[in-house]
Protein backbone atom coordinates (compact mmCIF):
# COMPACT_ATOMS: atom_id res chain seq x y z
CA UNK A 1 0.00 0.00 0.00
CA UNK A 2 1.37 2.99 -0.88
CA UNK A 3 1.84 6.51 1.86
CA UNK A 4 -1.23 7.92 0.29
CA UNK A 5 -3.79 4.93 0.41
CA UNK A 6 -2.41 4.35 3.86
CA UNK A 7 -2.96 8.13 4.88
CA UNK A 8 -6.62 7.84 3.80
CA UNK A 9 -7.18 4.09 5.38
CA UNK A 10 -5.82 5.89 8.60
CA UNK A 11 -8.69 8.42 8.37
CA UNK A 12 -10.89 6.05 7.82
CA UNK A 13 -9.71 3.80 10.89
CA UNK A 14 -9.76 7.33 12.74
CA UNK A 15 -13.41 8.10 11.59
CA UNK A 16 -15.13 4.21 12.66
CA UNK A 17 -13.04 4.53 16.23
CA UNK A 18 -14.10 8.20 17.03
CA UNK A 19 -17.58 7.76 16.24
CA UNK A 20 -18.95 4.38 19.17
CA UNK A 21 -16.31 6.73 21.17
CA UNK A 22 -18.07 10.10 21.00
CA UNK A 23 -21.88 8.91 20.13
CA UNK A 24 -22.68 7.62 23.77
CA UNK A 25 -20.69 10.34 25.89
CA UNK A 26 -22.69 13.07 23.87
CA UNK A 27 -25.91 12.30 23.69
CA UNK A 28 -26.43 9.75 27.07
CA UNK A 29 -24.67 12.38 29.16
CA UNK A 30 -27.46 14.97 29.55
CA UNK A 31 -30.35 12.91 29.71
CA UNK A 32 -30.99 10.16 33.07
CA UNK A 33 -31.64 6.86 31.74
CA UNK A 34 -33.97 4.50 32.54
CA UNK A 35 -33.70 1.63 35.11
CA UNK A 36 -32.51 -1.67 33.32
CA UNK A 37 -30.45 0.15 30.61
CA UNK A 38 -28.26 2.18 34.30
CA UNK A 39 -28.15 -1.53 35.80
CA UNK A 40 -26.92 -3.00 32.35
CA UNK A 41 -24.43 0.17 32.60
CA UNK A 42 -23.17 -0.40 36.29
CA UNK A 43 -22.06 -4.15 35.21
CA UNK A 44 -20.21 -2.40 31.71
CA UNK A 45 -16.97 -1.65 33.68
CA UNK A 46 -16.40 -5.08 35.70
CA UNK A 47 -17.86 -7.10 32.84
CA UNK A 48 -15.53 -5.28 29.95
CA UNK A 49 -11.96 -5.32 31.45
CA UNK A 50 -12.49 -9.08 32.65
CA UNK A 51 -13.29 -10.11 28.92
CA UNK A 52 -9.93 -7.80 28.20
CA UNK A 53 -8.07 -9.35 30.95
CA UNK A 54 -8.95 -12.93 31.00
CA UNK A 55 -8.26 -14.23 27.33
CA UNK A 56 -4.89 -12.66 27.74
CA UNK A 57 -4.22 -14.94 30.80
CA UNK A 58 -5.83 -18.21 29.53
CA UNK A 59 -5.06 -18.17 25.93
CA UNK A 60 -2.35 -15.58 25.10
CA UNK A 61 -1.73 -17.37 21.70
CA UNK A 62 -5.15 -17.61 21.05
CA UNK A 63 -5.15 -21.10 22.90
CA UNK A 64 -5.54 -22.23 26.50
CA UNK A 65 -1.81 -22.36 28.07
CA UNK A 66 -1.74 -23.90 31.37
CA UNK A 67 1.36 -24.51 31.44
CA UNK A 68 4.34 -23.36 33.30
CA UNK A 69 5.53 -20.84 30.32
CA UNK A 70 2.17 -18.74 30.73
CA UNK A 71 4.02 -16.78 33.16
CA UNK A 72 1.38 -14.01 32.99
CA UNK A 73 -1.40 -16.26 34.70
CA UNK A 74 0.68 -17.76 37.51
CA UNK A 75 1.67 -14.21 38.66
CA UNK A 76 -1.86 -12.92 37.91
CA UNK A 77 -2.57 -15.55 40.51
CA UNK A 78 -0.07 -14.60 42.89
CA UNK A 79 -0.73 -11.15 42.50
CA UNK A 80 -4.75 -11.11 43.21
CA UNK A 81 -4.83 -12.40 47.00
CA UNK A 82 -1.90 -9.61 47.58
CA UNK A 83 -3.96 -6.75 45.52
CA UNK A 84 -7.90 -7.72 47.52
CA UNK A 85 -5.45 -8.04 50.57
CA UNK A 86 -3.50 -4.51 50.31
CA UNK A 87 -6.20 -2.70 47.83
CA UNK A 88 -2.91 -0.70 46.20
CA UNK A 89 -2.91 0.40 42.89
CA UNK A 90 0.43 1.26 42.33
CA UNK A 91 2.04 -1.31 44.84
CA UNK A 92 -0.13 -3.95 42.51
CA UNK A 93 1.57 -2.92 39.06
CA UNK A 94 4.98 -2.77 40.94
CA UNK A 95 4.56 -6.25 42.45
CA UNK A 96 3.31 -7.71 39.18
CA UNK A 97 5.97 -6.39 36.92
CA UNK A 98 8.73 -7.43 39.91
CA UNK A 99 7.44 -10.97 39.67
CA UNK A 100 7.02 -11.01 36.07
CA UNK A 101 10.70 -10.02 35.81
CA UNK A 102 12.04 -12.60 38.73
CA UNK A 103 10.10 -15.41 37.07
CA UNK A 104 12.06 -15.04 33.95
CA UNK A 105 15.18 -14.37 35.55
CA UNK A 106 14.65 -17.59 37.12
CA UNK A 107 13.52 -19.47 34.94
CA UNK A 108 14.73 -17.94 31.84
CA UNK A 109 10.87 -18.29 29.98
CA UNK B 1 -2.79 33.76 65.03
CA UNK B 2 -0.08 31.85 63.14
CA UNK B 3 -2.23 29.56 61.82
CA UNK B 4 -4.61 32.17 59.93
CA UNK B 5 -1.50 34.12 58.43
CA UNK B 6 -0.26 30.68 56.99
CA UNK B 7 -3.68 29.96 55.44
CA UNK B 8 -3.60 33.34 53.91
CA UNK B 9 -0.49 33.49 52.30
CA UNK B 10 -1.33 29.62 50.90
CA UNK B 11 -4.42 30.32 49.73
CA UNK B 12 -3.06 33.44 47.59
CA UNK B 13 -4.16 31.92 44.46
CA UNK B 14 -6.03 28.95 45.40
CA UNK B 15 -7.37 28.13 41.96
CA UNK B 16 -3.81 27.94 40.20
CA UNK B 17 -2.03 25.96 42.90
CA UNK B 18 -5.43 23.63 43.14
CA UNK B 19 -5.62 23.33 40.00
CA UNK B 20 -1.55 22.53 39.15
CA UNK B 21 -2.09 19.45 41.92
CA UNK B 22 -5.08 18.45 40.33
CA UNK B 23 -2.84 18.14 36.98
CA UNK B 24 -0.01 16.96 39.02
CA UNK B 25 -2.37 13.82 39.85
CA UNK B 26 -3.48 13.08 36.84
CA UNK B 27 -0.60 12.36 35.53
CA UNK B 28 0.75 10.58 38.51
CA UNK B 29 -2.21 8.25 37.81
CA UNK B 30 -1.54 7.66 34.44
CA UNK B 31 1.72 6.38 35.07
CA UNK B 32 1.52 2.11 34.95
CA UNK B 33 -0.58 3.33 31.60
CA UNK B 34 2.65 5.40 30.43
CA UNK B 35 4.91 2.27 31.58
CA UNK B 36 2.79 0.01 29.22
CA UNK B 37 1.68 2.63 26.40
CA UNK B 38 5.41 3.61 25.57
CA UNK B 39 6.36 -0.57 25.01
CA UNK B 40 3.25 -1.94 23.30
CA UNK B 41 3.50 1.37 21.14
CA UNK B 42 6.80 0.93 20.70
CA UNK B 43 6.36 -2.33 19.30
CA UNK B 44 3.62 -0.98 16.88
CA UNK B 45 5.85 1.73 16.03
CA UNK B 46 8.60 -1.19 14.65
CA UNK B 47 5.79 -3.20 12.91
CA UNK B 48 4.75 -0.13 11.32
CA UNK B 49 8.44 0.16 10.24
CA UNK B 50 8.45 -2.94 8.87
CA UNK B 51 5.55 -3.24 6.68
CA UNK B 52 6.87 -0.02 5.06
CA UNK B 53 4.79 2.83 6.77
CA UNK B 54 6.32 6.00 6.82
CA UNK B 55 7.48 7.91 10.20
CA UNK B 56 4.31 10.61 9.41
CA UNK B 57 1.74 7.72 8.99
CA UNK B 58 2.88 5.38 12.23
CA UNK B 59 2.56 8.79 14.41
CA UNK B 60 -0.73 10.06 12.44
CA UNK B 61 -2.13 6.52 13.11
CA UNK B 62 -1.04 6.69 16.99
CA UNK B 63 -2.21 10.29 17.46
CA UNK B 64 -5.73 9.91 15.13
CA UNK B 65 -6.87 6.58 16.20
CA UNK B 66 -5.02 5.63 19.58
CA UNK B 67 -6.29 1.94 19.88
CA UNK B 68 -3.90 -0.13 20.69
CA UNK B 69 -5.19 -3.64 19.87
CA UNK B 70 -6.56 -1.94 16.67
CA UNK B 71 -3.26 -0.53 15.08
CA UNK B 72 -1.38 -3.97 16.02
CA UNK B 73 -4.08 -5.55 13.68
CA UNK B 74 -4.06 -2.83 11.36
CA UNK B 75 -0.26 -3.24 11.38
CA UNK B 76 -0.63 -6.98 11.03
CA UNK B 77 -3.09 -6.98 8.17
CA UNK B 78 -1.06 -4.23 5.83
CA UNK B 79 1.41 -6.58 6.21
CA UNK B 80 -0.55 -9.28 4.71
CA UNK B 81 -1.69 -7.21 2.14
CA UNK B 82 -5.00 -6.33 3.20
CA UNK B 83 -7.39 -4.06 1.41
CA UNK B 84 -7.94 -0.57 2.75
CA UNK B 85 -12.00 -0.92 3.29
CA UNK B 86 -10.84 -5.03 5.19
CA UNK B 87 -8.80 -2.46 7.88
CA UNK B 88 -11.00 0.03 8.21
CA UNK B 89 -13.66 -2.38 8.85
CA UNK B 90 -11.81 -4.58 11.14
CA UNK B 91 -11.00 -1.63 12.81
CA UNK B 92 -14.67 -1.11 13.79
CA UNK B 93 -15.35 -3.92 14.67
CA UNK B 94 -12.45 -4.28 16.97
CA UNK B 95 -13.02 -1.14 18.40
CA UNK B 96 -17.04 -1.43 19.24
CA UNK B 97 -16.56 -2.03 22.80
CA UNK B 98 -15.76 1.75 23.01
CA UNK B 99 -19.42 2.33 22.69
CA UNK B 100 -20.17 0.42 26.00
CA UNK B 101 -17.50 2.28 27.65
CA UNK B 102 -18.12 5.46 26.35
CA UNK B 103 -22.16 4.93 27.56
CA UNK B 104 -20.90 3.53 30.86
CA UNK B 105 -19.03 6.84 31.94
CA UNK B 106 -21.51 9.46 29.73
CA UNK B 107 -23.49 9.82 33.31
CA UNK B 108 -20.23 11.29 34.70
CA UNK B 109 -19.72 13.73 32.04
CA UNK B 110 -22.76 15.78 32.54
CA UNK B 111 -20.39 18.96 33.94
CA UNK B 112 -18.42 18.73 30.81
CA UNK B 113 -19.59 21.24 27.57
CA UNK B 114 -19.76 19.43 24.57
CA UNK B 115 -16.28 20.28 23.56
CA UNK B 116 -14.76 18.69 26.42
CA UNK B 117 -16.68 15.27 25.94
CA UNK B 118 -15.76 15.38 22.59
CA UNK B 119 -12.20 15.70 23.66
CA UNK B 120 -12.86 13.04 26.49
CA UNK B 121 -14.32 10.70 23.61
CA UNK B 122 -11.55 11.13 21.68
CA UNK B 123 -8.75 10.01 24.28
CA UNK B 124 -11.27 7.07 25.51
CA UNK B 125 -9.24 3.98 25.38
CA UNK B 126 -9.64 0.44 27.73
CA UNK B 127 -6.85 1.88 29.93
CA UNK B 128 -7.83 5.30 30.52
CA UNK B 129 -11.79 3.70 30.41
CA UNK B 130 -10.18 1.60 33.24
CA UNK B 131 -8.89 4.08 35.34
CA UNK B 132 -11.92 6.67 34.89
CA UNK B 133 -14.57 3.80 35.69
CA UNK B 134 -13.04 3.45 39.04
CA UNK B 135 -11.92 7.79 39.63
CA UNK B 136 -15.73 8.47 38.41
CA UNK B 137 -17.10 6.47 41.68
CA UNK B 138 -15.17 8.48 44.34
CA UNK B 139 -17.69 9.18 46.87
CA UNK B 140 -15.74 12.43 47.54
CA UNK B 141 -17.32 14.20 45.02
CA UNK B 142 -16.69 14.45 40.98
CA UNK B 143 -13.67 13.84 39.48
CA UNK B 144 -11.83 17.64 38.71
CA UNK B 145 -11.66 17.95 34.78
CA UNK B 146 -8.01 19.31 35.02
CA UNK B 147 -7.35 15.83 36.57
CA UNK B 148 -9.17 13.68 34.11
CA UNK B 149 -7.85 15.37 31.04
CA UNK B 150 -3.80 15.28 32.91
CA UNK B 151 -4.66 11.54 32.63
CA UNK B 152 -5.93 11.18 29.39
CA UNK B 153 -2.88 13.69 27.88
CA UNK B 154 -0.41 12.03 29.59
CA UNK B 155 -1.44 7.88 28.14
CA UNK B 156 -1.69 9.48 24.59
CA UNK B 157 1.13 11.13 24.59
CA UNK B 158 2.89 8.11 26.07
CA UNK B 159 1.59 6.09 23.41
CA UNK B 160 2.36 8.64 20.77
CA UNK B 161 5.81 8.79 21.67
CA UNK B 162 6.45 4.77 21.87
CA UNK B 163 4.56 4.66 18.23
CA UNK B 164 7.46 7.53 17.18
CA UNK B 165 10.52 5.55 18.94
CA UNK B 166 9.81 2.19 17.45
CA UNK B 167 9.34 3.68 13.79
CA UNK B 168 12.23 5.62 14.01
CA UNK B 169 14.72 3.97 16.39
CA UNK B 170 13.99 -0.05 16.32
CA UNK B 171 17.60 -1.00 16.63
CA UNK B 172 18.05 1.28 19.64
CA UNK B 173 15.86 -0.06 22.52
CA UNK B 174 16.77 -3.65 23.95
CA UNK B 175 13.64 -5.76 24.56
CA UNK B 176 11.51 -4.69 27.45
CA UNK B 177 10.49 -7.96 28.48
CA UNK B 178 13.49 -8.97 30.99
CA UNK B 179 11.99 -5.91 33.11
CA UNK B 180 8.44 -6.99 32.83
CA UNK B 181 7.04 -3.94 31.74
CA UNK B 182 4.99 -5.70 29.67
CA UNK B 183 2.68 -7.11 32.31
CA UNK B 184 2.15 -3.29 32.98
CA UNK B 185 -1.24 -2.81 31.76
CA UNK B 186 -2.67 -6.52 32.40
CA UNK B 187 -0.75 -5.95 35.82
CA UNK B 188 -3.29 -2.40 36.70
CA UNK B 189 -6.60 -4.44 34.78
CA UNK B 190 -6.07 -6.69 38.02
CA UNK B 191 -5.96 -3.65 40.58
CA UNK B 192 -9.14 -1.66 38.85
CA UNK B 193 -10.99 -4.82 38.93
CA UNK B 194 -10.41 -5.27 42.53
CA UNK B 195 -11.07 -2.30 43.37
CA UNK B 196 -14.50 -2.15 41.49
CA UNK B 197 -15.24 -5.19 42.08
CA UNK B 198 -18.37 -4.66 44.90
CA UNK B 199 -20.72 -7.15 45.05
CA UNK B 200 -20.45 -10.66 44.57
CA UNK B 201 -22.69 -10.82 41.62
CA UNK B 202 -20.24 -8.18 39.85
CA UNK B 203 -17.55 -10.81 40.68
CA UNK B 204 -19.68 -13.81 39.16
CA UNK B 205 -20.34 -11.31 35.87
CA UNK B 206 -16.72 -10.50 35.86
CA UNK B 207 -15.62 -13.91 36.41
CA UNK B 208 -18.68 -15.04 33.63
CA UNK B 209 -17.47 -11.96 31.26
CA UNK B 210 -13.86 -13.60 30.83
CA UNK B 211 -14.85 -16.85 30.74
CA UNK B 212 -17.26 -15.97 27.83
CA UNK B 213 -14.53 -13.69 25.62
CA UNK B 214 -11.95 -16.49 26.08
CA UNK B 215 -14.24 -19.17 25.38
CA UNK B 216 -15.54 -17.40 22.57
CA UNK B 217 -11.56 -16.48 21.32
CA UNK B 218 -10.84 -20.19 21.36
CA UNK B 219 -14.30 -20.70 19.51
CA UNK B 220 -12.85 -18.77 16.77
CA UNK B 221 -14.82 -15.05 17.50
CA UNK B 222 -11.33 -13.38 17.59
CA UNK B 223 -13.06 -9.80 17.33
CA UNK B 224 -16.16 -9.94 18.37
CA UNK B 225 -15.52 -11.61 21.41
CA UNK B 226 -15.65 -8.79 23.72
CA UNK B 227 -17.97 -6.95 23.25
CA UNK B 228 -19.93 -9.82 22.95
CA UNK B 229 -19.12 -11.23 26.17
CA UNK B 230 -19.29 -7.75 27.93
CA UNK B 231 -23.24 -7.16 26.57
CA UNK B 232 -24.07 -10.90 27.49
CA UNK B 233 -22.60 -10.45 30.85
CA UNK B 234 -24.13 -7.20 32.14
CA UNK B 235 -27.12 -7.61 30.33
CA UNK B 236 -27.74 -11.20 33.00
CA UNK B 237 -26.68 -8.99 35.82
CA UNK B 238 -29.02 -6.36 35.03
CA UNK B 239 -31.21 -9.17 34.80
CA UNK B 240 -30.76 -10.59 38.11
CA UNK B 241 -30.05 -7.64 40.41
CA UNK B 242 -33.48 -6.56 38.92
CA UNK B 243 -35.00 -9.81 39.77
CA UNK B 244 -33.73 -10.42 42.96
CA UNK B 245 -34.31 -6.73 44.33
CA UNK B 246 -38.11 -7.42 43.37
CA UNK B 247 -37.88 -10.50 45.29
CA UNK B 248 -36.82 -8.70 48.25
CA UNK B 249 -39.13 -6.34 48.48
CA UNK B 250 -42.16 -7.91 47.24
Amino acid sequence: MDQRTLLLTILGMALVTYIPRALPALTLSSRSLPGPVRRFLSFVPVAVLSALLLPSLLAPNAQLDFSGSNIFLWVSLILLPICIKTRSFFGTVAMGMGLVALARWLFGV
Amino acid sequence: MHSTDNAATTSDMPGQASRQEKIASGVRQALPVVLGYIPVGFAFGVLGAKVGASVFNVVLMSVLVYAGSAQLIAAGLLAAGAAPLTIIVTTFIVNLRHMLMSASLAPHLRNMSKWEQALFSFQLTDESFALHSGRFQDPHGPAAKAETFALNVTAHCAWVFGSWLGVTASTLIADVRPVGLDFALPAMFIALLVAQTHSRLQLCIGLGAGLLSTGLLLAGVNQWNVILATVIAAALGAYLEERWTNERCC
